[in-house]
């Protein structure tokens, strides 16, 4: 079976279709209609999403995390990000912190898997030490943040079973609501309930539930905007966590796709480069 | 002076030759650092000091172009120290440039780096020179000059190392703590090269990640880092004895679900007798402790070396048992737990560590050791009273 990609809601990689997109809807429409089941149906809507956010090779951008805890005191973090689009498996990608200070330097280098824990290196330039970390729990946080480290990996359609729930006007917006349920058993959800924009294919919003089947957490994205008349990318992320009360932002800018980074600048001696 | 006359020329190098007009913007970055340490007991010789207070400034400064395929990094570091004047001292950590090619990478000049993966202690670790006064657990080092050139290729990286100035390691003075029982004469170090420090060393290493492994195998030849000792004619001093050596070293990570299998082996001879040493062990993660976002990891390793107590090295036949905590908040808190067993004796170490940022710029560190049952026989006896508390405040820029 091919492996396909779902649109990446990550951070990451968000990803997605691009404008052709209004008229292969329309043209897609009738076969999405015809699926019998609610699984079939979603399944075909999460394939759908990833066929139109295919082919962007690899991209660059910056992002600016702000960490705001109960009591509304708020952390920054900016960190450039490089991802690698990877053909039948999970992308790669390179993080490099430049704020806090403290932490100047520090890369994070991954490399996603559907099913199969990632591979994930760290990089602590004051001692100059690469570390290949484990990475079989994905459920814990990223630096710090609201964001697990699933939520901020590429989206393969292998990685849920998917079931079309209804359709639904969010803002002002069509969309299709489906349920996704991770298949990675060391997940940290049981399911997420997805908004997916039926004219980007692109999520805008997603609810997170715990192990224990309580919601955990909601994301929202906003400010979606189109590059090289394709792939749509968001501007902003908002994570809350409903539990601790917690949020997360990210501001994205910056986007440029199709840069020519290769597998190359996503090893452990571009780790030991990245500034 | 030879040191000095390489680095000099380096300088000239690269700010006049090599850096293109108008390439990039450079960037400076750093810390400064004011750290306190309070002694528990009373040193074991009378002429060493109590209580201390310490500075220290590393800025850095950092210029990319080329599309980043070329970069000049700049890295002084400063110390300042209350009573030990060994101890105040100056470095260069890093003046190098960097050629980054699609298979191949060129460093030339000062450079630090680092191999291995455990955590007790490092063996493997070769090219640089112990900063001992900086850290008394080895883990800071002097910068290299270096001429380095790396191959990357589909079965790993290949790494060939030219290394044509050799550094002594610092030792604290005769007034400074965490010392040996003698005070070692930095000023009359024996070599066993006619060339003394400008012996030149070479080193080869290939490292590759073969699925859920990450291995490296090394190989040096030159002046060993780590010196034995003499006793000084008058019985006052130890003398530092800087023999040449070759060394093999193999180091490997197994990352098997939250399991970190690691190990460390080398074969060094020249060094009076050849021998093997080891460090192996585990460190196993439970994330998510309790429904939290706290992460806790147990850490064990076993450190063999085969010389036994003739050894100049601490870690002969002991076990590291440690914990680490990892807060995961915003402050990036942490806290690690150890305590070396000496297998043999009654003798072990015990380490805290623990570190958390305050706001965005200032970070606080507080580090402790006690040393416990210490026999009088050991390497370790002249610390044996030297038990301490450190509390450390950085500002990075």
């Amino acid at each position: 079976m091919r492996k396909t990609k779902i649109g990446k809601l990550s951070a990451v990689n968000i990803a997605l279709p691009g404008l052709r997109a209004a008229c292969l809807f329309l043209i897609l429409l009738p076969i999405v209609a015809q699926a019998e089941t609610p699984q079939e149906k979603g399944l075909a809507i999460a394939q759908e999403a990833d066929r139109r956010d295919s082919g962007w090779q690899n991209q660059t951008a910056s992002l600016k995390m702000v960490l705001r805890n109960r009591h509304g005191q708020e952390s920054v973090r900016q960190i450039r990000n490089k991802a690698l689009e990877v053909d039948g498996d999970g992308d790669k990608s390179l993080n490099i912190f430049d704020n806090p200070r403290d932490i100047k330097g520090t890369a994070f280098l991954s490399y996603t898997h559907a099913l199969k824990p990632d591979e994930q290196w760290l990089y602590l330039p004051a001692l100059k030490r690469v570390k290949r970390i484990s990475s079989n729990n994905k459920s814990g946080p990223f630096m710090g943040s609201e964001f697990a480290y699933e939520d901020f990996t590429s989206q393969e359609v292998e990685k849920y079973r998917y079931q079309y729930i209804r359709d639904e006007t969010l803002d002002g917006r069509d969309t299709f609501v489906i349920e996704r349920y991770p298949v990675y058993k060391h997940s940290g959800y049981t399911r997420l309930l997805t908004w997916l924009d039926k004219e980007m294919h692109q999520p805008l919003k997603v609810e997170f539930y715990d192990r224990k089947k309580s919601l955990l957490k909601t994301l929202t994205l906003a400010g979606y905007q189109q590059y090289l008349g394709q792939y749509w990318r968001p501007n902003q992320m908002r994570m809350v966590n409903h539990q601790t009360k917690k949020s997360t932002d990210l501001y994205w800018a910056d986007y440029h796709l199709k840069t020519g980074l290769s597998t190359r600048d996503f090893d452990r001696n571009s780790l030991k480069r990245a500034r | 002076m030879i040191y000095r006359l390489f680095t000099a020329l380096l300088c000239t190098t690269l700010t006049s030759g090599i850096l293109p007009a108008g390439a990039g913007e450079g960037e400076w970055s750093g810390y400064v650092s004011s750290e306190y340490r309070a002694f528990l007991y009373k040193p074991a010789d009378r002429r060493q000091h109590g209580n201390n207070l310490s500075l220290a400034a590393q800025p850095e400064y950092y210029r990319e172009w080329d599309d980043g395929r070329q970069n000049f990094t700049f890295v002084p570091f400063l110390r300042w120290d209350q009573n030990d004047s060994e101890r105040s001292h100056v470095d260069i950590r890093e003046l190098t440039w960097l050629k980054a090619a699609d298979d191949w990478e060129l460093r030339v000049g000062i450079r630090k780096l680092f191999w291995g993966v455990t955590e007790s202690q490092h063996l493997v670790d070769i090219i640089n020179q112990t900063d001992l006064v900086e850290a008394a657990d080895g883990e800071e080092k002097f910068g290299q000059p270096m001429l380095n050139l790396a191959l990357i290729r589909d079965w790993g990286t290949l790494d060939l190392f030219i290394l044509p100035y050799f550094r002594e390691r610092s030792f604290p003075g005769v007034d400074g703590r965490l010392r040996f029982g003698l005070p070692i004469d930095t000023d009359n170090a024996r070599y066993e090269s006619s060339r003394q420090e400008r012996n030149i060393d070479y080193a080869v290493r290939w490292e590759s990640v073969i699925g859920d492994s990450d291995m490296g195998l090394s190989y040096f030849n030159g002046t060993s880092r780590e010196p034995r000792f003499e006793i000084r004619h008058d019985g006052q001093a130890l003398l530092p004895v800087y023999d040449l050596i070759e060394q093999w070293g193999l180091d490997l990570q197994a990352t098997l679900g939250d399991w970190l299998w690691k190990a460390e082996i080398i074969r060094r001879s020249g060094q009076l007798e050849p021998y093997i040493a080891l460090t192996t062990g585990f460190e196993y993660t439970f994330v998510g402790i309790m429904e939290s976002a706290v992460d806790l990891g147990i850490l064990s390793e076993v450190l063999y070396d085969e010389r036994g107590d003739n050894a100049p090295a601490p870690f002969t036949d002991d076990i590291l048992l440690g914990a680490r905590l990892i807060l995961n908040d915003e402050q990036s808190s942490e806290l690690l737990f150890g305590i070396i067993v000496d297998i043999d004796d009654p003798g072990h170490l015990l380490i805290l560590e623990s570190s958390r940022r305050l706001g965005s710029a200032w970070k606080i560190t507080l580090e402790a050791r006690a040393f416990l049952n210490i026999p009088g026989n050991d390497l370790l006896t002249g610390i044996r009273d030297d038990d301490y508390l450190q509390l450390a405040l950085a500002r990075y820029f």
